[in-house]
């Protein structure tokens, strides 16, 4: 009964849930704004690392690189906490988003571009041989194909994105975590922090499952290639 | 009459290794050509030059009296330069229909309703209007190349090159896409033909070249290639290939 009392104490949670609540929804807001900036920069530098000048292509390597080795917290206080000396002061959601997307658009590239590589130098030919353009080439030819491989890969690495969102109640931005330990501080039970893991495990599951759904229809239907 | 394509002394490297020398040729409007020679003898690279699939380091290739180069030209260049893939290169994310519609729409700015029309009517020709919905994954190889060729034919252009366009097939295939392809030179089309099928080079050929190591060793009418041919190395290879 102590247990029960102490882990799922009912009044407490309750108390919390609409902080909860407000910080699930400052969670997810940041983990999809997160998300389509890390696809959108990850889908513009595969094509500067696939198919930039030589000095771009290496610029987007070098960025890709640091990006993928820089710890994502380190990056996060860097920019919350190191910036503000050069006059750039962004707010937590700002901070956080910024950083959660300059790191997830090297892991996207790096996706997007496994992707394109792996589609057959034939359809380049079969394309360009009708006379269409290298966006054309791109958008009708090479990025649905391209799209199909890496749905997997790139779920997780969303999936990723969203779990990492929780890293920037560090830079104080009342996310769901956040919103739990302040309320489990407020009411000395931690009864707010199992109602925070329940929650982002219903919000991922789903996601979770999702990937597992994909693959195993994609290896199904492999055959048409 | 006027020439489609022109090519003079044109050499193609691979690194030190050179690939094709000293390449002259010319293709009027409506001949059908078909270049013969044993493997790697520079034959699909010959025509890849021509679109510049590969590129070439001496000498000029012409299409319509347009050098074939690198540049803003060159898409405009390659619309009127089609081209039949060894391997189909069907688009496979797409239906049969819109693998033919998809072109004329984007490079020609032609509206998606006259597309799939005239996709139709080039698909009815080479046989293949019942699958129209279908995906090429769902077509055995002799109907993904007929599909490919009714794909070429959308853009309407001035000279079609074919890369050993049966070499992929079951035998049994073989004769569905030959075909097409003489229905295809009967009807005026211009076409350069890289092929093994003596049988297509003795009954459509206007004019056949023989390629061996990179060089043209000699071209002539189908009739005296195959009854009287002059160099000995072309003499040499009929000999292998048609008495075996």
């Amino acid at each position: 009964m102590e247990l029960l009392d102490t882990f799922f104490n009912w009044d407490v949670f309750v108390d919390a849930f609409p902080l909860m609540l407000r910080g699930l929804g400052v969670t997810v807001l940041l983990g999809v704004v997160s998300i389509i900036l890390g696809l959108v920069g990850g889908l513009l530098l595969a094509m500067l690392r696939l198919y930039g000048y030589a000095p771009i292509r290496w610029f987007s390597r070098a960025y890709i690189d640091v990006m993928r080795s820089i710890p994502l917290l380190v990056l996060l206080v860097l920019i919350y906490y190191a910036l503000p000396f050069v006059g750039i002061r962004l707010s937590s959601f700002a901070a956080a988003a910024a950083a959660l997307s300059l790191v997830s658009c090297a892991y996207s590239a790096e996706i997007f571009r496994s992707g394109i590589e792996a589609i057959p130098r034939g359809q380049f030919e079969a394309s360009a041989s009708q006379g269409m353009s290298f966006f054309n080439t791109m958008r009708d030819v090479i990025l649905p194909q391209a799209m199909r491989i890496v749905m997997p890969p790139m779920t997780s690495n969303c999936i990723s994105v969203m779990k990492d969102t929780a890293l920037a109640s560090v830079v104080a931005m009342p996310d769901l975590l956040k919103q739990a330990t302040q309320a489990q501080a407020l009411s000395a039970n931690p009864t707010p922090l199992v109602g925070a893991a329940v929650m982002y495990l219903l919000l991922l599951l789903p996601m979770v499952q999702l990937v597992s759904w994909v693959e195993r229809r994609n290896a199904a239907g492999g055959k048409r290639a | 009459m006027s020439n489609v394509i022109e090519i003079e002394h044109m050499n193609k490297f691979y690194g030190q290794f050179q690939a094709l020398s000293d390449i002259n040729m010319t293709v009027e409007q409506g001949e059908v050509v078909v270049i013969l020679g044993p493997s790697g003898s520079g034959k699909s690279t010959l025509i890849r030059c021509i679109n510049l699939l590969e590129a070439y380091q001496d000498g000029d290739v012409r299409v319509a009296d347009q050098r074939v180069e690198n540049g803003p030209k060159l898409a405009g260049i390659r619309c009127e330069v089609g081209m039949v893939f060894q391997n189909f290169n069907l688009y496979p994310h797409l239906t049969v229909l819109a693998n033919v519609a998809l072109a004329p729409v984007r490079v020609r700015g032609m509206s998606r309703r006259d597309a799939q029309v005239r996709a139709r009517a080039l698909l009815e020709k080479v046989g293949m209007a019942a699958h129209a919905d279908k995906y090429p994954s769902q077509l055995s190889g002799g109907q993904q190349q007929r599909v490919a060729i009714a794909r070429t034919m959308a853009m309407e252009p001035r000279v079609i090159l074919f890369d050993e366009p049966t070499s992929a097939l079951d035998p049994e295939m073989v004769g569905e896409v030959l075909d097409v392809m003489q229905s295809l030179a009967r009807s005026g089309v211009t076409m350069i033909v890289v092929t093994h099928e003596m049988g297509f080079a003795r009954k459509v050929a206007d004019r056949v070249i023989f390629m061996e190591n990179g060089r043209i060793i000699e071209q002539n009418n189908p009739q005296d290639f195959f009854t009287a041919p002059q160099e000995p190395r072309t003499q040499a290879f009929l000999q292998a290939i048609l008495h075996h």
